[in-house]
């Protein structure tokens, strides 16, 4: 609820930190889970991209934060308002919304305005959780604990991008694209599949073993605890200049070239590892083509796609549950050879 | 107060000290886990904790409190009187600035614990729930009082990690509490120096080095030594924390979250280190020779009062059940009218059906001003301000606990595994990846030569199960009542956590050994076939697979005193008893489902 920890101030976990980069470059990658040790720093990195994240421009008045460039994704309110004239609009925070555990339904997708409804009588739609998450992050820690009702709602709106509300004599649609960020430890339960796929990257997240890393961590987040404010204003430069770098990258995301010998070293890659689908292979490419962005390349490389391979692939091996050695292994072993 | 030196403490001291630094810093260190019976000693020490905390309110919070009351949400009461929806602030709102205590936190639900750790994290509550959305600032400390008997019966691990301390009470006898603390007055002192303290870095070295050296991943460790450093030195009335207060602070925080002990000295000296052992011994290695005097200091706490015994137990990776410790009578939880809630629809409520009061109301309210006039054209007037009908009426589902924990009763004894313990394997492998499809948890225990062992409590990482599975040694006597016994106390610890028990009882039925781990066919027989009556009498779901080649009436009867299922395998190959299995625990399943 206070200050956050500066998303450039966190220790290693490089692999988290780009996913969540190349997440926020290009949203269409499409959300990344975060599973992992406790005390490793999930959600630390989850609020400092909050932080990090460039202002975005809004509708003024718009419950749903429409975006006044795009004109196909308009909710109702703003369509009817935009062919009277053009809209206003303001900069406002990316927003990040956290679904806590214990949320219920009608908090998620919104509902009928109770008080309004009881004290004066009209029907009015209040909007949910989903809503405020248009265009920004849903996040939600301990994902593996969540309830199976909420999870076939965001599943359905995570896929649709938009939310159907029919209830209570309501009939509301609104747009809801968000990028869908989970947290997690492994040992509190498994993930349902289905939910698994929604993630485009996936990142496991381990307690480094080094002392000074160890060290550094520690003195960092101390100083943190500390003094907060004097801490940010430390990291607020290179905050600011990963808040450009990010900026940068979105603005020239479409300009990079993607050639059809990366498009086919992709597949190769997925065929060898025989995931299931699609799915893997278009974020894989997307992932790349983000990362490649960030880079300030013009087009995708074989070290692109090297990097982003293990985010985007390891949670769509078809599982064996009792293979030790790990999906992120066979990823890894696959992208050596391939690659070779 | 008097400097403690860090190793040579009494149990007893050190809990004092434990409860006189939560005191100087309770939201900072977040609590302290209490492992102890409830009795006089535990009753000596929580008084000590509340005279020092003589402005904090202490709360309790019972385990089975609902999210409407933990988290908040609509007032009944108040929402009804007034006419539109009144916010309830919850229970981890309103405990804001004191100290909640957790009885039987052994037995607290991962979900409850999430949500603590959630409010411990972000220092607040995030309310989304009956149409209401708040956020609400909420900081505490936790005393989470551990009353598990046995080695896997601990408090949730999601909580464990977010509080500082742990101590253990139950060695302690009653002589030994006098009070020799802090008084409350040295602490609300101490609490005005905290912000002052200065940690140096060699001592911040220290500590990160000694949790590494402990096998302590979580980052949370080492930043509450450095927080339980500072107050130790608060308390002590210096204004530079030393060595002694790093010692202390390790032995506090780290000694009950090690995991592998330190390393020798001398390298050529492993006789069973584990495999990620040497590795992190090397990461540790000092390039500094101050650090390292200072590591080994806090380290030689930390160590110190690691309770004996625990890390033969964590090396060998295995915990061993106790099972006098499974025994306790007492009521059987139905596990089958828990359940998560699971969405809302139209119905009535009574029999059993909880009434959802916001939904009904939302329910209702577009019709108010319809029901309003059309009360009024009838010329009946109501002093009601809301007007509900038995069409709004909606109730809270629940969704039915239907997690299973499958135990594995594998007998590894040398007539067995003479047969098909290698076919047996197979099958429980095969099981297991069953078992990982439907996300139940599953548990291992073998029995050979005179005794039973859990291989594996509960879980749900299979590659692990599969692990212990595969070196599972064979051969020796058959004690097979013993292997019953382990069943069924695993299967009441199952059940008393809340979810279903299954068991799958693997053996030729050649009992040879007896409880007293004699040789004696008769009595084992004898032994084994009143150990399933019990089975049968708590009935458990069970199913038994008679391994030995051919059928043999032994296994048939002792199936039938189980009330088990028997599965004859005669010349099968694990496939084949991997199905049979399955078929008969989905039916089991059904059948119990209701």
């Amino acid at each position: 609820m206070a200050a956050h920890f500066p998303f450039s101030a966190i220790v290693g976990q490089e692999e988290m930190k780009l996913a969540l980069l190349v997440a926020a470059i290009d949203p269409t990658v499409g959300g990344v889970l975060i599973f992992g040790d406790r005390g490793t720093g999930k959600s630390t990195g989850v609020r400092g991209l909050a932080a990090l994240l460039p202002k975005m421009r809004a509708v003024i008045g718009c419950r749903y934060n429409c975006d006044p460039g795009a004109n196909g994704s308009l909710c109702e309110e703003c369509r009817v308002r935009s062919a009277q004239g053009a809209l206003d609009s303001r900069l406002v925070p990316v927003p990040v919304v956290d679904l806590p555990l214990g949320a219920t339904e009608d908090r998620v997708v919104g509902a009928l305005d109770l008080e309004r409804a009881l004290t004066r009588g009209e029907k009015a739609f209040e909007p949910g959780l989903l809503a405020r998450a248009h265009r920004g992050f849903l996040y939600i820690d301990e994902a593996n604990l969540l309830e199976d009702h909420l999870v076939d709602l965001l599943l359905d709106v995570a896929a649709s991008g938009e939310n159907v509300v029919e209830r209570e004599g309501l009939s509301v649609r609104h747009p809801a694209r968000f990028v869908l960020i989970g947290s997690g430890n492994p040992e509190e339960g498994e993930l349902r599949p289905q939910l698994l796929d929604r993630f485009g990257l996936s990142v496991e997240i381990r307690t480094p073993t080094d002392l000074p890393t160890r060290i550094e961590v520690v003195r960092r987040r101390d100083a943190f605890e500390r003094d907060p404010h004097a801490f940010i204003e430390l990291w607020q430069k290179k905050d600011a200049t990963l808040r450009r770098r990010v900026a940068a990258a979105r603005a020239r995301l479409s300009t990079v070239n993607v050639t059809d010998a990366a498009l086919k070293r992709a597949s190769e890659l997925c065929m060898r590892l025989g995931t299931d689908g699609l799915r893997g292979e278009l974020t894989l490419i997307r992932a790349a083509r983000a990362f490649a962005s960030l880079e300030g390349d013009d087009s995708v490389t074989d070290e692109h796609l090297k990097k982003m391979a293990a985010p985007a692939l390891r949670h769509r091996l078809r599982r064996d549950p009792l293979d030790e050695s790990g999906s992120s292994v066979r990823v890894e072993r696959a992208v050596a050879e391939h690659f070779a | 107060m008097r400097t403690p030196s860090g190793v040579g403490l009494s149990r007893w001291l050190e809990a004092e000290l434990a409860a006189a630094l939560f005191a100087v810093d309770p939201i900072g260190l977040g609590g302290i886990v209490v492992r102890a019976q409830a009795g006089p000693v535990r009753d000596a020490w929580a008084g000590i904790l509340r005279s020092l905390l003589p402005d904090m309110p202490l709360r309790r919070l019972p385990l089975n409190v609902g999210d409407d009351r933990l988290l908040g949400g609509v007032d009944l009461a108040a929402s009804l009187a007034a006419g539109r929806p009144i916010a309830d602030t919850g229970f981890l709102a309103e405990a804001d600035g004191g100290i909640v205590l957790l009885p039987m936190a052994e037995r607290l639900p991962a979900a409850l614990a999430a949500r603590l750790g959630s409010v411990l994290d972000s220092g607040g509550v995030l309310l989304e729930r009956d149409g209401l959305a708040l956020r609400t600032p909420s900081r505490f400390g936790i005393v989470a009082f551990d009353e598990g008997l046995a080695e896997e019966e601990r408090p949730p691990p999601a909580l464990r990690d977010r509080l500082a301390f742990g101590i253990d009470l139950d060695a302690i006898p009653l002589r030994d509490t006098e009070e020799r603390g802090a008084s409350p007055e040295q602490i609300a002192e101490a609490r005005d120096r905290l912000h002052d303290i200065v940690v140096g870095d060699a001592l911040l070295d220290a500590l990160s080095a000694a949790s590494l050296a402990l096998g302590i991943g979580s980052f949370r460790a080492p930043l509450f030594a450095l927080r339980a450093c500072r107050a130790a030195a608060a308390l002590f009335g210096r204004s530079v924390a030393t060595g002694e207060d790093a010692a202390l602070a390790a032995r506090l925080v780290f000694s009950h979250r090690a995991t592998i002990l330190p390393q020798a000295e001398t390298p050529d000296a492993e006789p069973e280190s584990t495999a990620e052992d040497p590795e992190k011994a090397e990461d540790s290695s000092q390039p500094d020779r101050a650090t390292g005097m200072l590591e080994d200091v806090v380290l030689a706490a930390a160590q110190a009062a690691i309770p004996p015994g625990l890390l033969a137990t964590l090396s060998a990776g295995r915990v061993r059940t106790r099972t006098d410790a499974f025994g306790r009578s007492g009521a059987r939880v139905h596990t089958l009218k828990r359940g998560r809630p699971a969405g809302v629809r139209r119905g009535k409520p009574g029999g059993g059906a909880k009434l959802n009061l916001i939904e009904t109301l939302r329910a209702a309210a577009p019709w108010q001003p319809l029901r309003r006039s059309e009360r009024e054209v009838a010329g009946a007037v109501t002093g009601r301000r809301i007007e509900v009908r038995r069409d709004d009426f909606r109730i809270t589902r629940f969704r039915q606990q239907t997690e299973t924990t499958t135990i594995f009763v594998v007998d590894a004894s040398g007539s067995s595994a003479f047969h098909r313990l290698a076919e047996v394997k197979g099958a429980v492998e095969l099981l297991l990846a069953d078992c990982y499809v439907r996300r139940d948890r599953v548990a291992l225990i073998a029995f050979r030569g005179s005794s039973a062992e859990l291989v594996l409590p509960p879980t749900r990482a299979l590659a692990r199960a599969k692990r212990n599975l595969a070196g599972l040694p064979g051969g020796g006597q058959t004690p097979l009542a013993s292997g019953i016994d382990a069943a069924l106390a695993l299967s009441d610890a199952v059940q008393r956590s809340g979810r279903m028990p299954a068991i799958v009882l693997m053996t030729d039925a050649r009992a040879n050994t007896t409880r007293a781990g004699t040789t004696d066919r008769v009595v084992a027989a004898a032994e084994s076939l009143s150990a399933a009556r019990l089975m049968r009498a708590r009935g458990t779901m069970a199913i038994l697979v008679d391994t030995s080649p051919r059928s043999r009436p032994e296994a048939a009867a002792l199936a039938e005193a189980m009330g088990a299922r028997y599965v004859p395998l005669p010349h099968a190959g694990s496939a084949t008893l991997s199905a049979a299995v399955k078929g008969s625990v989905e039916e089991a399943r059904q059948g119990s489902a209701r």
